[in-house]
């Protein structure tokens, strides 16, 4: 699918001229154009779309038209700079951090080779420093006095077309993952200013396809796939038979916008539609089936991935409102959550603030455990993680690791959950109980280091291909340093982006390394009331040691 | 060029106040330009802060650089990803104080395979602390100056900054420090090609009026001789606002006076105003609380409604019904419900 094979494309990260490996551009990047070719940028959005989200939230997506990136008329309003301008203003005046992050950086540089674009392009506006200073040197013309009075001096431009690509590129070429922010000495997180770039963008009507498609299929459909009720139920249901197969159990517990359920559970819709998403759903309700939880799921809140996130914070919150929403209509007392990398991100950070307060809901309580999970005292929504770490703590989960004996296992701490949430540990917790052979990765690219995946926020798409697999690189490689080192097989982690974008990462640079979700080990672990003996693992793989009687 | 014109503005500087002096202009800027300058620092750094301010935070956005609070039985970073206003303290007076997130640096290389490898990169936090530090020893000793009589603690830190004994009057390390720390942080400027390739003009200048500043404090300490006795009067008549000037200060203290009351005046409108930000940073200035406690956002708008479970249901009622799935609303009873279908989804996905 890349448009590069995998050894040219490494000799062009190693040796190719940029600024990572050492040859420095001899123009200011102020004086670089931004240029689009055939896979260095995402399709712009259908005007279908653009119309669509625009009936519901005037004003914020501006004019549906179509129109061509490469071209030098973006059939922009005529009176776009001033959208802009005025538009920044109001975010100014709306997030606090924004102002600061526009007058507190130092250019230090700390940031600059922390960006896994920066790393797999060498592109130097892709360090998070220059990404940031491309829309700070349009905040300095026009909000700051010195930036008035001294111009280039102060590092100030007008905003004129050219600058307009130059973010439409850039700051589609950041996944929002907040790398740069752990090591900067402001906690400058050019994600944030990534976030208020694309709220700016989109107002000119410059959004991507792959963003505002995915956006409308959330709204209408409940899931960014567009899964009909009746499709996503039937999806989830044919894994039931699957299921049967390995386990000889069959799940009677699998249900729908059912009433009175004590738990909602939320997922990322990728779980029932894709390989390898669906083993962690059959993780997830095996588990559940297990311990006996009085759960539903709901076809109309069927995402927990939130693609308005990408946009702005209106759609953001619209999406998210659906949870609650669901979760009041079907009177359940708290809400559950999948492995999701945004959606956690949106829930932990933003839910209660935008759609909350959850009164009608109760402080979530383990119905197993007994456990009251008092940091989702407010949101009332608990971690798939936190929940299966708390069962595991107090042995209620029956569970033989041995039957994970054929991944070697490492785990990516996907970035929204690690840096937007601080959970580190639970999914560890999880991987040393339900799998014997683990390693960690190299220190620097794990935990609040974490590298991204190089295709979150909405950069998951195929005419990106090789900007993809450069921006995957530092996660790739570190991958490989385990797989070289202990035959790690498996690259677990709890996100389903994570789980689409690392396979295709995977098979690029690391071929014979799967992807799983941690559920998926857990499920595979677990030993359930009147299964047959197993020989055979969610992805119907022959367990380790069963190889001669496995019944084909 | 971009290294030029601050070098070349930061003489200017120094000129003007030269010439300025030579033809009697002494009180313009033994005087004047002081209390201008720092007027414009105050008002200028209470203006940007009380413009920070006026922005809300809506959300609470923390960089989580640890394990938060979750199970009581899970370990969690009580510093780097506090969950308490004490942790928030902490974690604000290690970045304030110790530059926690510099020490953190790595530096990145690739290189043949390809392959990545980190290693760990402390200079600039080393640099960054000396510059500071020294820069804060030299700010409270200049203290002696104003104060009359001086606060305890100036003597004290005199005499460790002294404390080498070296030459007469004795030499304090601050002043080497400052000016090795300027040095290297200059040097890194301009040796590291992607901190070269970010560097503004507004990035230099600052470096060279500091040097200059630092330069010309030095030469009249240890080797030009200026009037000790003037100054101090000068400077003690400033901060009580009833200042004398003496005929015999020497030009050099004026330039030295005139390039501090430039940077003094730069400040609020320069990204020395980091010296503020740092304190009102969100992502490290909250605590990681956001699903314990609630967090208001003044502006959230109420308006703003997720597309309804009714409207959903009413566009899809009749595969809902097809499928077995609950509705609020049923069929009209005339349309037969149709067995549950099995089978994979022949929906393409969004890609
Ligand atoms: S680390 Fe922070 S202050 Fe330094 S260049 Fe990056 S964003 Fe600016
Ligand atoms: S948020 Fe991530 S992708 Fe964006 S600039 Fe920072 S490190 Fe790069």
């Amino acid at each position: 699918m890349a448009d590069m094979k995998v050894d040219e494309l490494g000799v062009s990260v190693a040796r190719g001229p940029s600024l990572m490996t050492g040859a420095v551009p001899t123009k200011d990047w102020q004086e670089v154009p931004a240029v689009f070719k055939p896979g260095n940028y995402c399709y712009p959005a259908k005007a279908s779309m653009v119309e669509y989200h625009s009936k519901s939230l005037p004003g914020l997506f501006g004019e549906p038209r179509e129109w061509d990136v490469e071209s030098d008329d973006w059939k922009l309003p005529e009176n776009w700079k001033e959208i802009i301008i005025n538009g920044m203003k109001e975010r100014l005046d709306k997030f606090r951090s924004f102002k600061i992050f526009m007058d507190c950086c130092v250019r230090c540089g700390a940031c600059a080779d922390k960006c896994h674009f920066f790393l797999g392009t060498g592109d130097p506006k892709n360090m998070p420093v220059l990404r940031a200073e491309l829309l700070r040197s349009v905040y300095r013309n026009d909000f700051t006095k010195a930036g008035k009075i001294l111009g280039k001096f102060a590092g100030a431009r007008e905003m004129t077309f050219g600058v307009l690509k130059e973010w439409f590129m850039y700051f589609y070429q950041c996944t929002e993952c907040r790398r740069c922010s752990v090591f900067c000495p402001y906690g400058i997180d050019t994600a944030e200013i990534t976030m208020m770039a694309r709220e700016l963008l989109h107002l000119v009507g410059v959004g991507t396809n792959w963003i505002l498609e995915p956006a409308a299929n959330s709204n209408r459909t409940g899931n960014h796939l567009g899964l009909q009720p009746h499709t996503f139920k039937e999806n989830a249901e044919y894994m039931l038979d699957d299921i049967e197969e390995v386990t000889g159990v069959r799940l009677k517990n699998l249900n729908f916008n059912r009433k009175g359920a004590e738990v909602l559970f939320v997922i990322p819709s990728a779980d029932v539609f894709a390989d390898p998403g669906i083993y962690t759903f059959m993780g997830y309700i095996m588990m559940f089936e297990h311990i006996g939880l009085d759960y539903t799921i709901s076809t109309y809140a069927s995402e927990g991935g939130n693609f308005g996130s990408f946009t702005n914070n209106e759609l953001m919150k619209k999406l998210n409102g659906k949870m609650y929403a669901e979760a009041k209509r079907l009177g359940v007392k708290w809400i559950l959550g999948g492995e999701c990398g945004h959606m956690w991100r949106v829930l932990h950070q933003y839910m209660d603030t935008m759609n909350g307060p959850a009164d009608f809901l109760e402080v979530p309580k383990s119905p197993i455990t007994g456990t009251v999970f008092e940091n989702a005292a407010s949101t009332k929504m608990v971690h798939i993680s936190e929940f299966t770490a708390d069962l595991i703590r107090h042995g209620k989960l029956k569970l033989d690791p041995s039957r994970n004996d054929n991944r070697i296992v490492t785990f990516h701490d996907s970035c929204n959950p690690s840096r937007g949430m601080g959970m580190l540990e639970e999914p560890r917790y999880i991987l040393k109980h339900v799998c014997n052979n683990f390693h960690e990765m190299p220190e620097n690219t794990i935990r609040e280091s974490t590298f991204c995946c190089g295709s979150g926020t909405g950069l998951n798409t195929g005419e990106i291909m090789e900007l993809r697999m450069r921006g995957g690189l530092p996660r790739a490689n570190a991958v490989k340093y385990v797989k070289d080192k202990h035959g790690v097989n498996m690259l677990s982690c709890v996100c389903a982006i994570d789980r689409a974008t690392l396979l295709a990462l995977m098979q690029y640079w690391n071929p014979n390394v799967g992807v799983c979700g941690i559920s998926e080990l857990v499920g595979n672990a677990l030993i359930m009331d009147g299964e047959k003996e197993r020989d055979q693992d969610l992805r119907f793989e022959t367990l380790p040691g069963m190889e001669g009687d496995a019944d084909v | 060029m971009k290294i030029l014109y601050p070098f070349v503005a930061v003489i200017g500087l120094m000129l003007f106040a030269f010439l300025g002096v030579q033809v009697g202009m002494d009180s313009l800027f033994g005087i004047v330009i002081p209390y201008l300058a720092f007027l414009i620092f105050i008002g200028g750094f209470i203006n940007k802060v009380v413009g920070w301010a006026k922005s809300p935070v809506p959300f609470r956005i923390p960089t989580t650089c640890g394990q938060g609070q979750s199970l009581p039985w899970i370990k969690q970073a009580k510093i780097d990803d506090p969950s308490t206003t004490l942790g928030v303290v902490q974690r604000m007076a290690l970045e304030v104080l110790l530059f926690r997130s510099l020490f953190r640096n790595t530096q990145a290389d690739v290189y043949d395979g390809p392959k990545l490898r980190y290693g760990s990169s402390k200079y600039l936090w080393l640099f960054a602390l000396m510059f500071h530090y020294s820069f804060a020893v030299i700010v409270i000793r200049h203290m002696r100056l104003f104060t009359d009589p001086m606060p305890f603690f100036v003597p004290i830190l005199e005499f460790f900054d002294g404390i080498l004994q070296i030459g007469a009057p004795t030499l304090y390390q601050s002043d080497l420090v400052l000016l090795g720390a300027l040095t290297l942080l200059f040097l890194r400027r301009i040796i590291l090609a992607n901190v070269r390739y970010i560097s503004l003009p507004a990035d230099y200048f600052p470096l060279f009026l500091i040097f200059a500043i630092a330069s010309t404090g030095i030469l009249m300490r240890y080797f030009v001789r200026v009037d000790v006795i003037n100054i101090k009067q000068l400077a003690v008549g400033l901060a009580s606002f009833s200042p004398v000037l003496a005929d015999d200060i020497g030009s050099l203290f004026y330039i030295h006076i005139f390039l501090v009351s430039t940077l003094i005046a730069y400040i609020p409108f320069s990204k020395l105003m980091h010296m503020g930000g740092i304190f009102m940073s969100p992502t490290r200035n909250l605590a990681n609380n956001s699903r314990m406690v609630r967090h208001i956002n003044p502006w959230n708008d109420p308006s703003i409604k997720p597309h309804s479970y009714a409207g959903y249901e009413d566009d899809f009622r009749d595969v809902m019904a097809e499928a077995g799935l609950p509705l609020e609303k049923e069929l009209p009873p005339e349309e037969p419900v149709a067995e549950e279908e099995q089978g994979k989804a022949t929906e393409t996905p969004a890609e």
